[in-house]
């Protein structure tokens, strides 16, 4: 970088109020629906909110940085981050079957969080530099440094976190333009790589989640519970939705994981269709324009991890809804910005901070 | 050296972008047409699940109707019983473990652990399963300070039948007690959803559906516990009504004590209204036994009993009524014109038809001489019934009996009464597929061969007698009172019919015959009319129980009780406007005179001279 540089800044603190606004009718929608959720729970609430000042807090404070000068970190955090994925695995604390966490003795904390972030910032940083599209030894490369860890988070295990970690590292490779025959290619390894998964890499929980998926009814108190629960809830709302606070399968606790992986089936269950279009309109504004920043990037770095993070953003939401609608197995992906919880919430928010980052510190081209 | 290439770079990332927001735009359309699959084309489905989630209807049992003697003593009342009841999902521990602890508390037996166990694999998610029934206060208490160590496991109230009198009247009150598969075929289940007991014998029985109740119904908000959040409709049950009897249960106690001794049965019916007032079969037992379901052993005790004490002898016990019936025979004679009461026939101590030898033994070897309906009613006379019978034929003889009901149902409000049997050529035809004999219809005329009769029906036949032919359904139930509106309905008998005889003159010397059994001198029973304070009639009977040979003669020292006569006596009282029928039958009591006039003139003396 030469010294001449000069940033331009015509906004307002470095955010982009249009994403911005976006984000906080997010939020509020967020919130609106946790309050039901959560029994009118004053607390979970309280906690929420804090959450999202905090996340809100991070989004402005990255949003100051001009991102291309952090991108000489990246590497070096990249190792950190998979250290700490490693040692995860030997000292880390175990919820639910799956160890994530690390206690640093004030709070826990999730490294495989932080590696939804690193892993775009990383193959950016792999790619940019060089001409585009990359070589097929960069491709392998990029894969490698992709894979190494997706399958430390898949041995946690936790295939949500390991979908996305893949895709945002994959998208930072389509959108540096490799060749459609590469990436047909790929399908096809991949879809030979199914039957692998299935039988040497899934554990048997997971292996039930799809199947259960395929025929919830098999099995309506144990696998299949959430999935007709939540179709239940989805489907009795209708149209209209039975109102806000009045959906009988959430309140009367009858869906389970409500504030978290199933808060999309409470939504719909109490604003029903209508409520669901509205939505699914918030967030296609929200990627409309993540992707329209992405594209007005100046550089290489800028518009890979921007349309890198809005694809992930795009993931969370689909797997989210397809799981909770019964279209895809139930891997554990939160609806993003509404499900309650903190990590997830705070990376991405700290991803909206980087794409505002992307947006606002612009290098002045004179003439 | 790298040589970047910003225009081609740009031309492939817009492509891609752009590519990707359209992929993005079809999938979140995907979401949406996922969601008007769910909402709108499978709503209905979905909110039908909805509602079978989170509503549930709860059954409000309705409170069995109480029963009341004639003057109000309660003889079937609904008490609190406590039970020990296991919701299995609550639990903190191994089932197992947890029944072995709550061994040491209560008792549990094994077959309450079995029955536990079977009812445990047919349940719902969140409904408990009783352990044991009627716990005692101690266990109630021994458990209560416990209750904190035994998560899922509580002990619940209701409302569990109960006969403070115990055995007192049992075969006409009958008992209640759990629901069996057979009844519940039967039943309108919705009506019984709460309800633990049905009834199965005597009044509870016959009498169900108004002691019962309407079950009421609760439509709940339950939570996915079970936990009821609201309730959103209720439609209350109505209480089953009191029934009020006829039965006079202090007269009933009465005469279970003095019929304690014997296998015996005894009827009592007011002739005015057809009421019974005491239906006594002994030996008895205690009702309370059988409501939460009698163990096998008391059971069997009781099955087996030489004296079978379930057995309800005055209303399926079916007798030969013997000489008890010779009132309505000779009446017979009247009606058809067949005697007069002025027609005499010679008794020389036997009877035979022309051209047989069998001779048809009179009690009396030596004859009675001279008799007239009045003479051979007070002497008990077999061979002016012989005659008559014969006269009669059995056809005039069966149709005329058949009015008095014999042979066929009283229509006593209690299931499970016998019509005896009242013989006839058509009946023995399909019977046995032979003819009758004009020998059958000689000892018919006395109350022998095939006839046979239940006590009921002597009480019935001879209180019609003392009504000059009106005739009354026998009713034990007098009234029912509605708990809510306290509006009491009397119950009358449904049958009502007036046997009309040529001459009403005829129930007069038919009543005068049996006044004399009891206040003349040479009265079959004249030592119980002896000193009465009051005027009554009646009639002795003996029915042997075993064919006594042409050559032999009957010696009750000889053989063994079981083969000794049955002693019967029939009576009513007082004679001019009277208030009680009366019929007892004593097994193998020898004769009607000497054991069974004694038992009745001691009911009737207690009914009519107690202040």
């Amino acid at each position: 970088m030469n010294m001449e540089t000069r940033w331009t800044n015509k906004h307002f603190l470095h955010l982009d109020t249009t994403l911005l606004l976006g984000l906080l009718i997010l939020l509020a929608l967020g919130l609106i629906i946790l309050y039901s959720a959560g029994g009118q729970n004053f607390d979970l609430m309280l906690r929420q909110i804090i959450r999202i000042v905090a996340g809100l807090g991070i989004m402005l404070l990255i949003a100051q940085i001009p991102i291309q000068k952090i991108f000489r970190w990246v590497p070096w955090i990249y190792i950190i981050g998979v250290v700490l994925l490693a040692l995860v695995l030997v000292i880390g604390t175990t919820s639910k079957g799956s160890q994530r966490w690390i206690n640093l003795g004030l709070f826990t904390f999730q490294p495989s969080e932080i590696m939804k972030i690193i892993m775009p910032m990383m193959i950016t940083w792999y790619l940019a530099d060089r001409p585009l599209p990359p070589s097929y030894g960069r491709i392998v490369v990029a894969l490698i440094l992709i894979g190494i860890p997706v399958i430390l988070v898949l041995k946690q295990p936790d295939l949500g976190t390991s979908l996305l970690i893949a895709s945002s590292g994959i998208f930072v490779l389509l959108f540096a333009g490799i060749s459609w025959k590469l990436i047909f290619g790929f399908l096809s390894v991949v879809g030979a790589f199914i039957p692998i998964l299935w039988f040497y890499i899934m554990h048997p929980y997971q292996q039930q989640r799809v199947k259960t998926l395929f025929n919830p009814e098999a099995d309506p108190l144990g696998t299949g519970y959430h999935i007709i629960q939540s179709k239940i809830a989805i489907g009795s709302g209708g149209i209209e939705g039975k109102g806000w606070l009045n959906g009988t399968q959430s309140q009367l606790h009858f869906l389970p994981e409500r504030t978290t992986d199933f808060i999309y089936a409470v939504y719909n269950e109490e604003f029903g269709l209508v409520g669901a279009g509205i939505l699914l309109l918030i967030y296609l504004f929200i990627l409309s324009r993540g992707m329209y920043i992405a594209a007005q990037a100046q550089d290489t770095y800028g518009r890979l991890l921007a349309a890198s993070l809005v694809s992930t953003f795009f993931v969370y939401i689909f797997v989210n809804m397809g799981m909770v609608t019964g279209l895809l197995p139930v891997v554990g992906v939160p609806l993003p910005l509404v499900s309650y919880g903190g990590t997830s919430l705070v990376t991405l928010m700290a991803g909206f901070g980087f794409i505002m980052a992307i947006h606002t510190h612009k290098r002045f081209l004179s003439q | 050296m790298f040589i970047k290439d910003p225009a081609q770079e740009n031309k492939i990332f817009y492509n891609r972008v752009i590519i990707a927001w359209l992929i993005m735009l079809l999938f979140l359309s995907l979401i949406f047409t996922r969601m008007y699959y769910l909402q709108v084309i499978q709503h209905k489905d979905y909110i039908t699940k909805s509602e079978e989630n989170s509503i549930k209807i709860l059954p409000l049992p309705p409170t069995r109707g109480l029963i009341y003697d004639r003057n109000g003593v309660l003889l079937a009342e609904n008490r609190i019983s406590h039970s020990l009841e296991i919701i299995p999902e609550k639990l903190a521990e191994k089932l197992d473990d947890v029944l072995d602890q709550l061994k040491k508390i209560i008792t549990v037996e094994e077959s309450d652990i079995k029955r536990f166990k079977r009812q445990l694999r047919q349940k719902r998610q969140f409904s408990s399963i009783p352990l044991r029934h009627r716990l005692t206060e101690d266990e109630v208490a021994r458990f209560s300070v416990q209750r904190h160590h035994f998560p899922g496991v509580e002990i619940l109230s209701n409302q569990s039948r109960y006969y403070p009198l115990g055995a007192t009247g049992v075969h006409a009150i009958g008992y209640v007690g759990r629901i069996n598969e057979r009844e519940l075929k039967r039943i309108h289940k919705s009506n019984y959803l709460g309800s633990n007991y049905i009834g199965k014998l005597g009044i509870e029985k016959y009498y169900e559906k108004q002691l019962h109740g309407k079950t009421g119904f609760q439509k709940v908000e339950t939570n996915v516990k079970g936990h009821i959040i609201r309730v959103l409709e209720t439609t209350p049950a109505i209480a089953g009504k009191n029934l009020y009897l006829n039965l006079d249960i202090e007269l009933q106690k009465y005469t279970e004590k003095i019929l304690s001794k014997h296998r015996s049965a005894l009827v009592v019916i007011d002739p005015k209204t057809g009421g019974i007032l005491v239906l006594a079969s002994m030996p008895y037992y205690d009702p309370n036994l059988f409501v939460n379901g009698i163990s096998y052993k008391n059971y069997q005790v009781l099955r087996d009993s030489p004296d079978r004490p379930l057995y309800n002898r005055a209303i399926r016990g079916q007798y030969p009524p013997g000489s008890t019936i010779k009132a309505f025979v000779g009446l017979a004679g009247l009606q058809h014109g067949v005697r007069t009461k002025y027609s005499r026939t010679w008794c020389r101590g036997w009877y035979s038809l022309k051209g047989q030898s069998h001779r048809y033994r009179d009690w009396k070897k030596s004859g009675h001489g001279s008799v007239n309906f009045h003479s051979s009613l007070e002497q008990s006379c077999d061979v002016y019934y012989y005659d008559l019978a014969h006269d009669l034929g059995i056809d005039r003889l069966n149709k005329f009996m058949k009015r008095f009901s014999f042979g066929k149902k009283t229509g006593i409000d209690i299931t499970g009464e016998l019509g005896g049997l009242m013989p006839s050529r058509e009946w023995k035809h399909r019977r046995y597929n032979k003819n009758w004999y004009p020998g059958e219809t000689v000892i018919t005329g006395i109350g022998q061969g095939y006839m046979l009769a239940t006590p009921l029906q002597l009480a019935v036949a001879t209180a019609t007698l003392s009504n000059h032919g009106v005739f009354k359904q026998p009713r034990i139930v007098f009234a029912m009172d509605d708990p809510k509106s306290n509006e009491m309905s009397i119950i009358s008998p449904t049958i009502q019919k007036i046997i009309s005889l040529k001459r009403d003159d005829f129930w007069n010397t038919a009543i005068g015959g049996m006044k004399a059994v009891v206040h003349s001198r040479r009265g079959t029973a004249n030592k119980v009319g002896r000193g009465s304070r009051y005027r009554f009639a009646g009639k002795t009977g003996t029915a042997q129980v075993i064919t006594i040979k042409q050559t032999e003669s009957y010696n009750a020292r000889r053989l063994a009780k079981k083969f000794h006569d049955h002693a019967l006596f029939v009576a009513f009282a007082p004679l001019k406007k009277p208030r009680i029928a009366i019929s007892v039958i004593v097994e193998n009591g020898g004769g009607g005179s000497k054991t069974a006039a004694p038992i009745a003139k001691k009911v009737m003396d207690h009914y009519l001279l107690r202040k």
